[in-house]
């Protein structure tokens, strides 16, 4: 890769000049979204369009008649032509039109509206407890690993990390609500009820993400610059803190961003399994009726917040790491 | 590839999984007309007949989870090799192809990966309906790209590396290139993925069967297993326990593989952290220091956790205001002398002497007060570019000891350094203050790096190779600067350099070190003059132009010394320098050690004093 960043910096100091680097890295990560943005509505337009079948049949239901299938196809705008339906997708998703449920007749929009809090509260809140959790976890036990605790460590979360979140959720449910009474089983009616869903989503997260935390933090206290922090005679708490953590976030969030993405899928599975009225446990009644307006919206959302969620990571990283700001992040 | 270490857990998760595999085939031959076989009770607790109790229709919950086991291990591995196969060609692919391919791959891969792979396959999975078939094309294409992001990197390091690049020149086809060079090098790494992959695969198509979009009654997998336990779970949790066991089981073995795979492949092998040995028989002290040196090194031992000595009975001292040049190739043993001085040796090493000292302060002993050696210590380490901290300004890296150790606030740590900074003769202090290392030159950071051991006012600065990393003419510029300040400050130093025209010209005094151990100590006046004893010395000056060629204008080809020197393991009972010495004597110097006596460590030096 030695050939490929000098082009890139002399390509990008032109821009920096007028733009300043914050400046022209936002411009590069808008367009980058913008780019995703329209990869999904192409996508999702596209998916609903590659469908074997006649949706219009699926609409109307098994006994409907010819008649009444013709009516839905038009109702559907599935006798347009292909370009003209795009057209009418894309203006439609413009005015915030997302389209409307087959099976509730409610607009798709207001249907996300009303579930999107949920999920954004569990997912947030996720990520949160992940990275406060496993870093702490990573880094102790790179700097204070012995063999023993090796071995219980790599068990510990090489078991826990492979548990899916739907397993690990049926045990909570199990356990802390048919058993212990401790914690409701489904629903978000108090605040209470955000425990067992996010315990189940950040539990084996935070195990994998514990692991490249170690593995980073092994290499970064191994570094020059460690030593030189040492030679300082600083507290253990400074030393970890100031000159250990930065460095180790960069690496860790540049890899582990793709582990806060997945929270998302993580969160459609542990919705169903807890009955939160998020979008995830929507996504996937539409899915079990083909309700395809839904599962189109929900997607699109759905994948507009993991890129959300990129750059969110991206923007930390820049703020963290001054040389991510120049560079493409080091991916 | 390499050859596996066999470790005990890639053994035992090895034997886990294939009993897993035996159960898959077997099971449904044995326990089919069972887990089929509606008996009255429904929704049956645990009791003798059904070890896991019954589901909605009265089927045996054990016996179904075991049968299930054939269809779920199917459908896993048909995912895997699907995601394998579309994920190596991806990620292989776009590194045998041009360069406009490549970048455009990389990105669209990158794009991919983004997007949580749980919901492309749920994206799938519309579009081909439930399933089986549409279950495993969904999970096995959402899985791709993560196998290609993977497998593009392991393919990175290995498509740059020169052989390919040649093979690529000489237009040997993309296609061989990729099986003759780029996949036999990454098999290793790729058979670790594949088995975290496998899991990742068998946690995602349970999942969807678990949603209830995946497998579809009557076929049932541990997924849909799972579905229907999650249903009766307050009348009998037992049933939801079965396939939840199998699957994480099942997951969990099959990730331990990848670690035991990844352990057994890896070069350096376990890491090996023993208990530090206790000190074995340290020398007994010379006292050969004056009273009133600054730095006092006597029967210094460097010892690893095995117990070999890397530096052996290492004795020198360093006066107030000297500078004293510790000069040896590498492996010496010059740097681990050094950074005992320094209390930095790396982990595992430990350092035994009689007496280390820096003026009262014990360096050896168990406890040394940090701000007396943060204080009093000031270090330059070798590579600049990689001593200061990448993600910290210099502001902060520079004036950190004074905060933390001497309680000098912000503005004035501020302004000391911004003199600091002046004293080593950078221009721009105040800008430098605010920079990041990697927006400094070498010979800059190199500077700043001298400037930061100055700040807290040292009485000793150790100097670790501090010009080996730069070039040529900002060197002399940095020598300049440590001159200076000695001259000065009367700061002492201890310069360590591999460069003994470098020791000639900077130092006061010059100690010698070869394999680990002390041959010669004379002063500088004499190492310019050539007046060297110990052979080995005398053959490091003829090695080094800059001393030769100042006197006569000729010029002779330079001499190198032949061989190398010893392993630290491997050292001889006598005088290390025996096999290279050209003037060995038979039988004393490969048998018996030579004592530092009048500053020389050498049997034939003795001799010819002896005989003279």
């Amino acid at each position: 890769m030695a050939a490929a960043p000098a082009v890139g910096t002399a390509a990008g100091t032109g821009r920096s000049a007028r733009l300043g680097p914050w400046g022209a890295f936002l411009v590069r990560r808008l367009v980058g979204l913008t780019a995703v943005a329209v990869t999904l509505v192409a996508g999702t337009f596209l998916m609903v369009q590659l469908i074997p079948g006649d949706p219009a049949r699926v609409v109307a239901g098994a006994e409907a008649t010819p008649a009444d299938v013709e009516l839905v196809r038009h109702d559907l705008g599935l006798d347009q032509p292909l370009l003209v339906r795009f057209g009418t997708y894309t203006s439609g998703l413009l005015r915030g039109d997302m389209g409307t449920s087959f099976q509730t007749q409610e607009p798709v929009a207001e249907i996300i509206g009303g579930r999107l809090p949920f999920t954004a509260e569990i997912a947030l809140l996720a990520v949160l407890v992940v990275l406060g959790l496993a870093v702490p976890i990573g880094l102790a036990a790179a700097a204070r690993g012995s063999r023993r605790t090796d071995a219980s460590f790599t068990f510990v979360t090489g078991t826990v990390g492979a548990t899916p979140e739907y397993i690990i959720g049926t045990l909570l449910v199990l356990g802390f609500a048919v058993e212990l009474g401790w914690f409701p089983a489904a629903g978000a009616e108090t605040l209470v009820s955000m425990v067992l869903p996010v315990a189940a989503l950040v539990l084996p997260a935070t195990c994998v993400m514990a692991r490249i935390v170690r593995s980073e933090a092994t290499h970064v206290l191994a570094q020059d610059y460690m030593r030189t922090a040492r030679g300082r005679r600083l507290p253990p708490l400074r030393l970890y803190a100031r000159h250990a953590l930065p460095n180790l976030l960069t690496a860790t969030l540049t890899l582990g961003g793709l582990i806060l993405a997945g929270l998302l899928g993580g969160t459609v599975v542990v919705e169903s399994v807890f009955a939160w009225p998020g979008i995830g446990q929507r996504v996937v009644e539409a899915l079990l009726v083909r309700d395809y307006p839904v599962i189109q919206g929900c997607v699109l959302i759905l994948g507009l917040l993991a890129a959300l969620l990129n750059l969110l990571v991206d923007l930390v990283l820049a703020l963290l790491d001054p040389r991510t700001l120049a560079g493409k992040g080091g991916r | 590839m390499r050859r596996i270490r066999w470790n005990a857990p890639l053994v035992v998760s090895l034997a886990g999984l294939g009993l897993i595999v035996v159960l898959g085939i077997v099971a449904p031959f044995l326990l089919e007309e069972e887990a089929t076989a509606l008996s009255g009770a429904a929704r049956a607790h645990v009791s003798a007949g059904h070890w896991l109790g019954t589901d909605v229709l009265g089927r045996d919950v054990l016996a179904r989870t075991l049968v299930a086991t054939r269809l779920t291990l199917e459908m896993t591995l048909a995912a895997t090799a699907i995601a394998a196969v579309a994920g190596i060609l991806l990620g292989t692919g776009v590194w045998v192809s041009g360069r406009r391919v490549r970048e455009l791959g990389l990105r669209l891969i990158d794009v991919m990966i983004s997007y949580p792979a749980l919901i492309l396959a749920l994206v799938i999975a519309t579009v081909l309906g439930t399933g089986p078939v549409a279950s495993v094309l969904a999970i096995g294409l959402g899985g791709a790209p993560a196998f290609a992001r993977l497998t593009a990197n392991m393919a990175a390091s290995v498509a740059q590396r020169d052989f390919v690049t040649q093979a690529r020149l000489m237009g040997v086809p993309p296609y061989r290139v990729l099986v003759r060079h780029l996949l036999p090098n990454i098999s290793g790494p790729l058979l670790v993925l594949l088995s975290v992959a496998f899991a990742n695969v068998l946690v995602a198509l349970s999942g969807l069967s678990f949603l209830g979009v995946g497998v579809q009654a009557p076929d049932y997998d541990w997924g849909a297993l799972l579905n229907s336990g999650l249903q009766s779970l307050y009348t009998n949790p037992a049933e939801a326990i079965g396939p939840a066991v199998a699957i994480t089981v099942t997951g969990v073995l099959a990730g331990f593989v990848g670690d035991g795979l990844a352990a057994a492949l890896d070069p350096r092998g376990g890491r090996a952290k023993a208990a530090a040995v206790r000190p074995t028989a340290v020398a007994t002290p010379s006292h050969r220091a004056p009273a009133d040196a600054l730095v006092t090194v006597d029967g210094l031992a460097v010892v690893l956790p095995d117990g070999t000595r890397l530096v052996d009975d290492v004795s020198f001292h360093v006066m107030p205001g000297e500078v004293v040049g510790l000069v040896g190739e590498s492996g010496s043993g010059k740097s681990l002398t050094a950074m005992s001085v320094a209390r930095l040796l790396p982990e595992g090493l430990s350092a035994h002497a009689a007496e280390l000292t820096l003026d009262d302060l014990d360096l050896a002993g168990p406890e040394a007060d940090p701000k007396r050696l943060a204080t009093e210590i000031g270090i330059v380490f070798q590579d600049p570019s990689s001593s200061f901290n990448p993600a910290l300004r210099m502001s902060g890296q520079l004036t950190e000891t004074l905060r933390v150790h001497q309680g000098v606030r912000g503005a004035d740590a501020d302004r000391r350094a911004v003199e600091a900074l002046e004293q080593v003769r950078i221009t721009e202090p105040a800008r430098v203050m605010k920079q990041y290392p990697h927006e400094l030159s070498g010979g800059m950071r190199q500077r700043a790096m001298i400037a930061a051991a100055l700040l807290p006012g040292p009485r000793l600065i150790v100097a670790d190779e501090p010009t080996t990393a730069l070039d040529v003419t900002v060197q002399a510029e940095v020598l300049d600067v440590l001159k200076d300040i000695n001259h000065r400050r009367g700061t002492s130093v201890l310069l360590i350099s591999h460069d003994i025209g470098v020791v000639g010209t900077v130092c006061h005094r010059a100690v010698v070190m070869y394999a680990g151990r002390v041959v010669e100590e004379l002063s500088a006046a004499d190492l310019r003059a050539g007046r060297a004893r110990h052979p080995y010395t005398r053959a490091l000056l003829a090695a080094s132009p800059r001393l030769r060629d100042s006197g006569s204008g000729e010029r002779a080809p330079l001499a190198t010394i032949p061989g190398r020197p010893p392993a630290p393991a491997g050292r001889p009972r006598g005088c290390g320098f025996t096999d290279r010495c050209p003037v060995a004597i038979d039988v004393v110097c490969a048998t018996e050690r030579p004592r530092l006596i009048d500053d020389v460590a050498c049997h034939a030096v003795r001799q010819e004093v002896q005989a003279g």
